[in-house]
């Protein structure tokens, strides 16, 4: 066993956005060798905590200090670099117009000279096949070009490789949430293998079970405090919810409430294109649809074939950051945007209408935010989703469907929005459902998993077992 | 195995200017030969540097609508100052460049919208092009003529040096480890500035570059005409904008090339000639490079698709 050190320390340290206290008071240590598990709601301040950390910003008092580091100068992310510590930020952050390994350039400032590109590329690969193995990814590839988890693999295979400087710290931040189960289960046995080998990592994440199983310790935070830390041992499922505060309650299992005959008025009856049997899709009045499988098998495109606005259809996206939010409008506007043929008065927009509705549904589903009037991408990534989902809930739309729209929630908003779908679906609506989550599959009345864009599988809720959709999910290509 | 949409993109520019070339030929037999090529593409080299110019802008995702009035301003000093005192010419040129560099500065810092800044400006710099040289006149250096109307063998200058200034350019932002990050600046500036380097930096080295292609560009331009006018480069900001554009660029993501930018721009150099052989009226020459950008870029549109249904 290596000695644990300290490598990076904060002591009450805290952040201040305007009167808003993101941080207050935070002490914590990084030792090395060790895996913190970082849990909390959304807005719980995790995400300011680790841009602190990787030194994006700046703590408005207290001090963040590294043991490596001789003479304090004002830690930033140059700083924080040069001493060994990366990040993998929520939000996918590569630049898609350059290549794998031109973006692993960006990443390693000492990677220069004759022949960089052939390095970059070999390390990048390399790391790829340590972490990922079977990826299929080459450094010649383009960002753009690849899906989302591809580009997570490549952003996490980033922080991860070496240059000139030592790598002491990984802060990944829902390293998870676009990886289907099997690729998560690689990355978590490599952090587990770094971190014997004396590394440092930090682990946020809203799979709690995930948490539990790799990190050595666990820290919970709840309104910009740290409220629990222990040894991952001390925490179980129950426990880590409970100092969370959240307001999650065991969901009661749905199988009495899942309709097992489908009847009512069919509403959707259609095939994947790339369908070589006769299975199809059919969705009645009223039912929450799940499509499952593992990521990228064909889902996205399954909804985009349905998807059609003229017959009263709503997309909630997955992809908040490009499919989702427009960026420059406030909440209220963003909210609105899904309804706004019907607050129209005299060729204009009726804002009066649009801050009513907006102010509707900020309550409906507790928006956190002081106001609907501010800028949407003041909110916390879980907030911003739950916008999406007002927008798509206040429109006048039959038939919602949702691409993986759960990805990097945390569970109080996802008990809140499954409450809601429910509530919704009994009052007519009609949901379809891409999910990556096993769990969520439960809240659904009826499931098809998916494989190779075809339905590989399809069967009622109260069917259903995690067993049955793995196996769907892997028949071929495993063997 | 099929060629790639993205590989079939990229020879997009050369795909246009090849088929206007061979229809200039087809027309014309003559043009066939040193001199003919050597006067079709007479003026491309000040259009392409120009284009140059804008592309580095256009790299970091900002816009310069002022380039034409700046190669204006060039071209004004170059006739008079850089001619009758040439250490004051030089100092003045560097001082262009300098502006340039503080304008990217300024626009980073304060977070301005390019086109606000660089619109206001290009009133700035006809002002000034009008004070040096309030008529047209004056006269270029002697050096100056003589590099531009330099009689290489076999090949003439005037490719020889734009092929040199593609390749250079794109070694310098497509190849070089630099070059990465500056195009990662108009990719993804967060992600940039997280990997722990400087924006200000980039946009400062970017604003800095298109100043120096600006002054290369007018420099250039009075090589070729051998006297100055303040008005004389009004029409290379749009010119810029078409060759970028043409040549592969997208105005925003740090998409950009810099062969296909001088492709274009010598594919826009191209439809006055072209029009003049088949007997159009030169006034429809604008109109013309509009139809041409049209065709390209529902091109590029038609290859997008077939990408994205794969």
């Amino acid at each position: 066993m290596l000695q644990r050190k300290v490598i990076v320390e904060l002591s009450s340290m805290g952040k201040k956005f305007g009167i808003v206290e993101a941080l207050k008071d935070i002490n914590l240590q990084i030792n090395s060798g060790e895996c913190t598990g970082l849990v909390g709601h959304n807005g719980a301040g995790k995400s300011t905590l680790i841009n602190v950390l990787s030194g994006v910003i700046e703590p408005s008092s207290g001090s963040v200090r590294l043991v490596s580091d001789k003479q304090s100068a004002d830690y930033c992310v140059a700083v924080a670099h040069r001493h060994g510590i990366r990040c993998v930020f929520q939000e996918l952050s590569l630049c898609p117009n350059l290549s794998v390994a031109e973006n692993t350039r960006v990443m390693h400032g000492a990677m220069r000279g004759w022949g960089w590109r052939k390095r970059a590329s070999a390390l990048i690969v390399s790391m790829l096949n340590e972490i990922f193995p079977g990826h299929g990814i080459k450094g010649s590839d383009f960002i753009e070009d690849l899906t989302i988890s591809q580009r997570q693999m490549v952003e996490i295979a980033r922080a991860f490789s070496t240059t000139n400087i030592d790598l002491k710290l990984v802060i990944l931040d829902e390293p998870t949430s676009s990886l289907d189960a099997i690729i998560a289960a690689q990355l978590m046995t490599y952090i587990r293998k770094f971190v014997t080998e004396g590394g440092a990592c930090i682990l946020i994440s809203h799979m709690l079970e995930e948490v539990l199983a790799s990190c050595d310790r666990i820290v919970v935070m709840r309104d910009g405090t740290i409220v629990a830390t222990d040894s991952a041992q001390q925490f179980n499922r129950d426990s880590l919810v409970h100092a969370m505060g959240s307001v999650a309650r065991e969901y009661q299992n749905n199988t009495d409430s899942g309709k097992t005959k489908r009847s009512g008025k069919m509403l959707i009856e259609c095939a994947p294109i790339k369908q070589q049997d006769q299975r199809q899709l059919q969705a009645f009045a009223g039912e929450i649809i799940g499509l499952a499988g593992l990521a990228g098998q064909g889902q996205t495109k399954m909804l985009l074939q349905l998807f059609a606005p003229k017959q009263s259809m709503s997309f909630v996206a997955g992809d908040r950051q490009n499919d989702g939010v427009f960026p420059l409008w406030s909440i209220a506007e963003n909210i609105a945007i899904g309804s706004i043929q019907s607050m129209q008065r005299f060729f204009m927009t009726d804002t009066q209408a649009s801050c009513k509705l907006a102010g509707n549904w900020q309550q409906k589903i507790a928006i956190r935010t002081p106001s609907v009037q501010d800028n949407i991408l003041s909110l916390s990534g879980g907030n911003q989703q739950k916008v999406l989902f007002a927008r798509a809930l206040a429109s006048p739309a039959q038939v919602i469907l949702m691409d993986d729209p759960m990805r990097g929630v945390d569970i109080g908003t996802k008990q809140d929005v499954y409450d809601m779908l429910r509530e919704q679906a009994q009052s007519g609506r009609t949901f379809i459902w891409y999910t990556t989550e096993f769990d969520e599959l439960k809240h659904c009345d009826h499931v098809y998993v998916f494989r190779d864009d075809q339905i590989v599988l399809d069967l009622p809720s109260h069917q259903l077992t995690e067993q049955q959709v793995i196996q769907a999910s892997f028949q071929e290509s495993i063997a | 195995m099929s060629i790639s949409p993205r590989l079939f993109r990229s020879f997009l520019p050369a795909f246009s200017l090849s088929f206007i070339l061979i229809a200039i030929f087809y027309l014309q037999p003559r043009t066939v030969s040193y001199f003919g090529v050597n006067l079709l593409f007479n003026l491309a080299l000040p259009i392409a540097f120009a284009t140059l110019a804008q592309m580095c802008i256009i790299t970091v995702n900002d816009l310069d609508l002022g380039i034409g009035a700046f190669v204006g301003v060039v071209a004004s000093i170059g006739a008079t100052l850089l001619n009758d005192t040439p250490l004051l010419g030089v100092l003045a040129l560097l001082a262009c460049i300098l502006a340039y560099a503080a304008l990217g500065a300024l626009i980073h810092l304060r977070q301005l919208p390019s086109i606000v800044v660089t619109l206001g400006m290009s009133f700035f710099w006809l002002g000034l092009a009008l004070m040096i040289l309030p008529r047209p006149g004056g006269s270029s250096p002697v050096w100056l003529r003589e590099i531009m109307t330099f009689k290489t063998p076999w090949v003439p200058f005037t490719i020889i040096a734009l092929f040199v200034v593609a390749i250079t350019v794109h070694w310098l932002l497509k190849s070089s480890a630099y070059g990465v990050i500056l195009r990662g600046v108009g990719g993804n500036p967060t992600s940039v500035e997280r990997a722990g380097w400087s924006l200000l930096k980039s946009k400062v080295v970017m604003y800095t570059l298109a100043g120096c292609f600006g002054v290369l560009s007018g420099l250039a331009l009075i090589g070729l005409t051998t006297s100055g006018d303040a008005n004389i480069a009004l029409r290379y900001t749009l010119l810029s904008i078409a060759g970028v554009i043409l040549g592969g660029g997208e105005f925003t993501g740090g998409r950009i090339s810099p062969i296909g930018a001088v492709l274009g721009a010598m594919t826009l150099t191209l439809t006055g000639s072209f029009l003049a052989f088949l007997k159009i009226s030169p006034d429809w020459q604008i109109g013309a490079q509009g139809g041409i950008l049209i065709i390209v870029l529902a091109l590029r549109a038609l290859i997008n698709r077939a990408e994205s249904s794969k």
